[in-house]
């Protein structure tokens, strides 16, 4: 169990450093933030001043190396744009973010694993064809669409919801819906193959075999084992959660990490755009982690990593 | 992380196999005779020893060199479906090895040949264009059998080919090969854990455990007087359906120990109803007299070119129940 | 034979019988319309008695059984009856036959190691059964759990009872099945092809548990198995089934001594030994039909040697075999092929015959 800990904690580092890497490449190939934050009329001596005050002179692989040596001391950089720690720029947004992906993922699990359930135990019903179908429509239709029919519906036709802004806890509704309804879409088609392909089990027909009622074979047999492969899927979702939150926070214009990012890139603010990034990987790479080990925990096969007798 | 442990699958097993002739392996799961087969095959390097085949040794390499010996040596497989290809028709399956060997003729003639085959193995023409999934599961293991003959192989290596099938089907598939084996007179490893089976099929039979044989010899001797322990174990707990009941049965306590942990001297002891201390310490060694070999301590010679069998546990069999 | 009214048909005594199956029927929801997979089972056992029930893949042997005790799922409609120790089961509420499964009657499947839940510790899975039958929680659970290890012969069981399934062997998997059986103090005990993913030495171990337990606790058993040896080895009474009907029932003696229908025979004739001189298979033709694509009357009329006209007419039922008033076969023409029989018989090629002759010779 130790060693199994252990691996995963390693792997989930190389891929922390892996996204650094990849993060710092994409953004330094691609425009020169000098340019785009002094305009394009500056003088030469200006552009060569900012260069050389952010390291910006240096070969690329010298600047990967300081820019990591900095990392490893904790230091992520200053924002271009008005020189406070880029760390301190994000964070202060993250509570921000968190008010509205929380929501979106207990929404999400809720709602989609009930319907998940429900689907598979009712399999080729009118329950299961409507939920499937909610679901295919679900994770088809892109989250800004999703949001701006939503924003139509309750903002603008019924007027019982605000459209954008901050300022209240009804705003908070639909962006975390938007967010959670795809969310659920995805985790309900998958828990409902997970279900189905446990209730197929012989498992399952020796637990009915031994006297026990359908509603406990379900809890007490069926559910442990469809966790197992619904796991999976939660891990991206948590990852994935955070990711759209750019386009979410966009939309319904919420001030969170998204819209940050967005700023930030279109003004090549290096720093925070690479702050943000590490912060959405490491997520994934700590959500993926803490399912790794979640299986550990539900799926004793896995605990014990050497071969069976 | 797995912890890294040697596992002996097959441990310095020895046979030969004459020309016409059908081997039978026979032994329980893990005891190695897949192992042998795919060794045999040259689809396993052998950590030590050598294949010959023809008289030249089977490169365990994908070399073109081994591509030309595989013409020669085809394999039965135990589950037909997995064998086959989802979406092709089965004619086109039984000529695909004219096509990757780049023999045959033409498209149409190797069409024609591959139509010749299905009928020799008792497929119908109109079944030709039918896709694997059309097919009961003896008609399925015939389109394998049908494809592993299409290059007229020397050697047929069977594993299992008849242990998915119902007893009824197992009946026409077994007496096909039989009835091929007599027509084109290939060589044939045959593998399977029913001695029924293999005592039906087989010139010679080998008993495997724990990736070694421990005995050799024509079927009706092995299986009727058996001389090594295991193997008397394994024929008197084989059922029949005649007189079983009444039958001296040995049940061997215990499971087969995990190969990775083979245990000290002969390998079975543990199992072993009739061990004495010499068999926990001494590992015997196959000998051979005349056309049997055993691989027991107390398996004696009986002088003369013949062996007497070891002691049967009559009274020590119900212990072990 | 034709319908001269010669044939009697077999009417067993009702009340010997613990478990009665009388024209059970199972039609599967395929979608747009049912298909028939049981077309009329008739079988009993009677107390402490283990009836073997044979036959190839899709005869139904397995279905029977679980439409007997409902579970076979929401797809399938059961119809006929199924008397145990005088209570219909047929019909019962799935609340109403929980009290049976597992109970009064439990179940052990082929594949021991898929057969119980991965995720679940053996002691766990055990005293679910106890807790569920005999009202047993905590303390008194894990240690009649730990006795009924014991009797099935695991070594270790208070250890053996904190593990998982993929930590025993197949062999170790089915003890752990059968003890769990027990729980319940069953009076029967259906073991669904038991041994089938077993080893040859593990499977004489678990046969030998099995009949030990049977001594012990004089529960029937239904033995289901697809292996004839299996079947003679364990069987006192035998039903063989082919495309979802019995088409031959007899004592284990009578059957593998005097087949009656000819299926029966094809399948004993299809069967290599291990003792006896080797001589060619005599080959069943064809397959076994599809439950949607059966031929008219007689469901093995295609495959069979003797068919004439009249075993197209209509599906034989059941009728005593000539001067044997323990053993029916349901063909039309059982007294022709009788007939046909003795002519043969003195031929040495004829295998039953033959084997017969020659076990005799080794006995005596």
């Amino acid at each position: 169990m130790f060693l199994y800990v252990l691996s995963r904690i390693a792997r989930a580092l190389i891929t922390v450093a892996l996204i650094i890497t990849l993060a710092f490449v994409i953004l330094r190939m691609t425009g020169d933030p000098a340019t785009i934050i002094l305009g394009p009329d500056a003088p030469p001596e200006a552009y060569e001043a900012f260069r050389r005050n952010w390291g910006l002179d240096q070969p690329l692989f010298i600047q990967y190396l300081s820019y990591f040596a900095a990392i490893l001391k904790g230091d992520l950089g200053q924002s271009m744009r008005d020189g406070r720690a880029a760390l301190d720029v994000v964070m202060e947004r993250v509570p921000l973010t968190l008010l509205l992906t929380v929501p979106a993922l207990l929404f999400n699990l809720v709602i989609g694993i009930t319907a998940g359930i429900f689907a598979a135990l009712n399999r080729n019903s009118w329950i299961d064809r409507a939920i499937m179908t909610a679901s295919v429509t679900g994770f088809t239709v892109p989250s800004f669409v999703m949001g701006l029919v939503l924003a139509l519906i309750f903002a603008v036709k019924l007027k019982v919801l605000p459209s954008g802004g901050s300022e209240t806890w009804q705003h908070t509704i639909l962006p975390s819906v938007t967010m959670g309804l795809i969310g659920a879409a995805i985790i309900a088609r998958f828990t409902r193959s997970a279900m189905l392909e446990v209730l197929g089990q012989p498992y399952i027909r020796t637990a009915s075999a031994k006297g026990l009622n359908w509603t406990d074979v379900v809890i007490q047999h069926a559910l442990p084992n469809a966790a197992i492969p619904t796991l999976t899927i939660i891990g991206f979702m948590i990852g994935s959660l955070v990711a759209g939150a750019v386009v979410v926070e966009s939309i319904f214009s919420w001030p969170g990490v998204g819209r940050l990012l967005v700023g930030a890139v279109a003004n090549r603010d290096l720093a925070v755009v690479q702050v943000i990034l590490i912060l959405i990987g490491f997520t994934m790479v700590l959500a993926n982690l803490i399912v790794d080990l979640a299986y550990g925990v539900i799926d004793p096969r896995l605990r014990h990593s050497t071969p069976a007798k | 992380m797995v912890t890294k442990a040697t596992l002996k699958a097959v441990d310095g097993v020895s046979f030969d196999l004459a020309r016409g002739e059908v081997l039978g392996l026979v032994g329980e799961s893990g005891c190695g005779k897949s192992t042998t087969a795919r060794l045999t095959l040259g689809q396993l390097p052998p950590s030590a020893g050598e294949v010959i085949f023809e008289g030249k040794t089977v490169p365990s390499s994908r070399t073109q060199q081994w591509r030309n010996l595989r013409r020669h040596m085809q394999m039965i497989y135990q589950d037909p479906l997995g064998a086959l290809d989802r979406r092709l028709p089965i004619i086109e399956q039984i000529a695909e090895p004219y096509t990757i060997h780049g023999i045959g003729g033409s498209r149409a003639e190797r069409r024609e040949k591959a139509q010749a085959l299905m009928l020799q193995v008792g497929l119908r023409p109109d079944q030709a264009s039918s896709y694997p999934h059309e097919l009961s599961g003896g008609q399925r293991q015939r389109v394998v059998i049908a494809r592993a003959l299409a290059l007229e192989p020397r050697l047929l290596v069977c594993d299992e080919p008849v242990s998915a099938l119902d007893v009824s089907i197992q009946a026409q598939v077994l007496n096909l090969l039989d009835d091929l084996r007599r027509k084109t007179g290939f060589s044939a490893l045959f593998i399977s854990h029913d001695l029924k089976v293999v005592r039906q099929m087989a010139d010679r039979v080998a008993v495997m455990y724990l990736g070694r044989i421990v005995e050799e010899g024509p079927p009706e001797d092995v299986f009727h007087a058996p001389l090594h322990p295991y193997t008397q174990a394994l024929v008197s707990a084989a059922p029949s359906i005649h007189g079983n009941r009444g039958r001296n049965r040995i049940v061997l306590s215990g499971d087969p120990p995990n190969p990775v942990n083979v245990p000290g001297g002969c390998p079975f002891h543990p199992r072993c109803p009739v061990a004495v201390v010499r068999c926990r310490t001494d590992v015997p060694s196959l000998s051979r007299e005349g056309d049997r070999a055993v691989s027991c301590h107390l398996a004696g010679s009986a002088g003369g070119g013949g062996f007497s069998p070891a002691p049967h546990p009559k009274s020590k069999a119900l212990e072990a129940v | 034979m034709t319908h001269s009214g010669k044939q009697t048909i077999f009417k067993p005594k009702q009340q010997d019988f613990l478990i009665d199956v009388r024209g059970l029927t199972v039609d599967f929801d395929i979608g747009n319309h049912y298909v028939r997979a049981l077309h009329g089972v008739d079988l009993s056992i009677r107390r402490g008695e283990t009836l073997g029930v044979v036959g190839e893949s899709g005869c139904g042997k397995s279905i029977t059984w679980l439409a007997v005790l409902g579970l076979l799922g929401g797809g399938a409609k059961v119809s006929g009856s199924a008397r145990f120790d005088g209570q219909e089961l047929v019909g019962l509420t799935p609340r109403q036959l929980t009290a049976f499964r597992g109970g009064r009657i439990a179940l052990i499947f082929q594949d021991p190691a898929s057969a119980l839940n991965p995720v679940h510790r053996i002691g766990r899975q055990i005293a679910e059964a106890l807790r569920l039958h005999r009202g047993l929680t905590g303390k008194a659970a894990k240690e009649e759990a730990r006795r009924l290890l014991d009797r099935v012969g695991i070594s270790n069981a208070a250890q053996r009872l904190n593990e998982y399934p993929h930590e025993l062997s197949g062999g170790m998997n089915q003890r752990v099945m059968i003890a769990m059986a027990l729980a319940g103090e069953p009076d029967l005990l259906i073991a669904d092809e038991p041994t089938t993913a077993l080893d040859a030495t593990i499977q004489a171990q678990i046969l030998d548990l099995l009949r030990d337990l049977q001594a012990e606790t004089h529960m029937a058993m239904a033995l289901i198995s697809h292996d004839l040896g299996v079947i003679a080895d364990m069987a006192d009474r035998v039903s063989v089934m082919y495309a979802g009907r019995v088409i031959e029932e007899a004592s284990a003696e009578a059957l593998f001594e005097r087949p009656a229908h000819p299926y029966t025979r094809g399948l004993i004739g299809a069967l290599p030994d291990i003792d006896g001189p080797r001589h060619r298979l005599e080959a069943i033709p064809g397959a076994v039909p599809a439950p949607s694509a059966l031929p008219p009357g007689c469901a093995f009329s295609d495959r069979c040697s003797h068919v004439e006209t009249i075993c197209h007419k209509g599906p034989p039922i059941l009728g005593l075999v000539g001067g044997e008033d323990d053993h029916s076969a349901a063909c039309v023409r059982l007294d022709a092929i009788e007939d046909q029989e003795l002519n043969l018989a003195s031929q040495p090629s004829k295998l039953v015959h033959q084997r017969a002759g020659l076990q005799e010779g080794v006995e005596a």
